[in-house]
């Protein structure tokens, strides 16, 4: 079995890059960092989205709120990153349990071994600046 | 007569290199503008239009305009959808001769990525300034894992595999070897493709374009001055253009843009896509022309894999040909920008200056499309519909 991704949590110089602060996912960075994922949802159409943004992108109303995110979902798509990077990883897109999918990076798994429609939860990790990021595991 | 159609693609070039570390990029930008100009048989002091997109170095189409000499400009448009922009400049030139804003428009492509070291593995830098790059960037998200995605879900859904796949790349291949400028000219089996080292699963080094420094030029006019022309008349019939993006988290990467904007081409040329028999169709990965294949109409969701397999996009054996040239699969993407080299071809054919080995015999109509960005993320489609007088 291999778990190319086991070498990248330790050493800083592997650690993903950080996502950029912005004031409007001031809000979601502060949730990551509590190892909380957060989605916008829609008062005027009751419809979530990501990525999130003041404005909901479904029906241009400006009445969003923050919600949790159960974490919890499966992946819709995945790739594994095997050259021209310097240590491999596995994205995907997880489709949430709320019904949208979401860009990410799969850990804590076997890279052969992943298939669409597998069953993930939400994990966070420290990028590279300390700010925490999420990521998604096997359940 | 659609409205577009009072447009004609009178000039067309190709710029003959594919590494460039010499020329800046200015200066190949100079010399397909001058190619295309001696093409049509006009010259600079006849363009009152022009075209480009991010990869013109400087401002929008100001310093290129001023390098290039144009004096005599009255319309002018610097729409970047990456490599589908010139598709899209190719439209927005045909709608502004209708409308008589113009009368020869000049659209110029260049770049030097091969010489600047860029991969499909790396993150795009002009993607930093996006919004969803904020929440993005942890990712790394490239051209190469972006479109992977795409082949991995259409495998999933609809059966598609590699094999499939990489008949593309053969097809390409069989072209390619007939162009003295390809990049790569060595016909390709599919057993060469699945043996090519694996990227991104399940795309193989095989499955992706090539990075080449060079560039390519158009010129459109109206019609009353491209009857006064040497060369056949190439005209306008159809086109469309959109873009496609995460649609606040509704992914869905089994189709593209093309699936809205094809109809318009096909509605407003009057044709079907049963009377297409020879398509440019953007190649950036193998994947990418399966799922426009599908889009366009040349077969239904889902069925691409059995439409490409045997060599049915082989010119004379299958039953479209597609990207004569060689493609971006094996002749050319210059600038990371494939849509410019899509047209030219297009025109070569409906010229019958395609190379012989290649050429579709009494073609009238010709298709060309382009997906520019990441078909896994966002990305700008258009499509364009032409014909011959």
């Amino acid at each position: 079995m291999t778990q190319m991704n086991k070498n990248n949590m330790d050493n800083k110089e592997h650690r993903l890059p950080s996502p950029i602060a912005n004031p409007e996912n001031k809000a979601f960075l502060e949730a990551a960092q509590n190892n909380q994922l957060v989605l916008k949802h829609c008062n005027a159409c009751k419809a979530v989205h990501y990525y999130p943004r003041t404005i909901c992108p479904h029906c241009g109303s400006n009445d969003t709120t923050w919600v949790k995110s159960s974490g919890l979902g499966e992946i819709y798509s995945y790739t594994v990153m095997r050259r021209g990077v310097e240590v491999p990883f596995a994205m995907a897109y997880v489709r949430l349990n709320e019904g949208i999918s979401i860009l990410s990076h799969l850990t804590n798994c076997d890279f052969d071994a992943i298939r669409v429609g597998q069953k993930v939860k939400v994990v966070f990790q420290e990028t590279q600046d300390g700010q925490k990021t999420h990521l998604f595991e096997p359940i | 007569m659609s409205f577009a159609s009072n447009a004609c693609i009178a000039g067309i070039y190709e710029h003959p290199l594919r590494v460039a570390p010499d020329h800046t990029v200015a200066q190949l930008h100079a010399e397909v503008a001058r190619g295309a100009l001696l093409d049509a048989g006009l010259t600079l002091d006849d363009v009152d239009g022009y075209f480009c997109a991010g990869d013109a170095p400087g401002m929008g189409p100001v310093s290129m305009a001023d390098y290039l000499g144009l004096k005599k400009l009255k319309y002018l448009d610097s729409t970047d959808t990456g490599g589908s922009s010139y598709l899209t400049h190719v439209n927005h030139a045909a709608r502004a001769i209708a409308a008589g804003q113009c009368r020869v428009a000049l659209i110029t492509l260049a770049g030097r990525p091969k010489s600047e070291g860029s991969s499909g593995t790396q993150v795009r830098s002009q993607w930093a300034s996006a919004p969803d790059f904020a929440f993005e960037k942890p990712y790394s998200p490239a051209p190469l894992n972006t479109y992977a995605m795409c082949a991995m879900r259409h495998m999933y859904e609809f059966g598609t595999t590699s094999e499939q796949l990489a008949w593309i790349k053969v097809a390409a291949s069989h072209h390619a070897q007939h162009n003295p400028n390809a990049a790569l000219k060595d016909v390709l089996t599919v057993e060469d493709v699945l043996n090519s080292p694996m990227i991104a699963d399940p795309l193989h080094r095989a499955d992706c374009c090539v990075v080449t420094d060079s560039g390519g030029a158009l010129v459109v006019v109206h019609p009353d001055i491209a009857k006064t022309l040497k060369k056949p008349v190439v005209t306008m019939m159809g086109a469309g253009e959109t873009t496609k993006g995460q649609m606040g988290g509704k992914v869905d990467l089994t189709y593209s843009g093309l699936a809205w904007a094809a109809p318009v081409a096909f509605k407003e040329a009057k044709l079907t896509p049963e009377q297409i028999r020879y398509a440019s169709i953007y190649d950036s990965f193998t994947i990418t022309v399966l799922i426009q294949l599908e889009d366009l109409g040349f077969c239904k969701k889902g069925e691409g894999g059995k439409f490409v397999e045997g060599g049915q996009l082989i010119s004379g054996k299958g039953k479209l040909a597609f990207n004569t040239d060689g493609g971006g699969l094996c002749n050319n993407h210059p600038a990371n920008r494939g849509g410019m080299t899509k047209v030219i071809e297009a025109v070569r054919q409906l010229r019958g200056e395609a190379h012989p080995a290649v050429q579709v015999p009494n073609l009238e109509f010709a298709l060309a499309s382009g997906i520019g960005g990441a078909l896994g993320t966002r990305h700008g489609a258009a499509v364009l519909i032409l014909g011959r007088l």
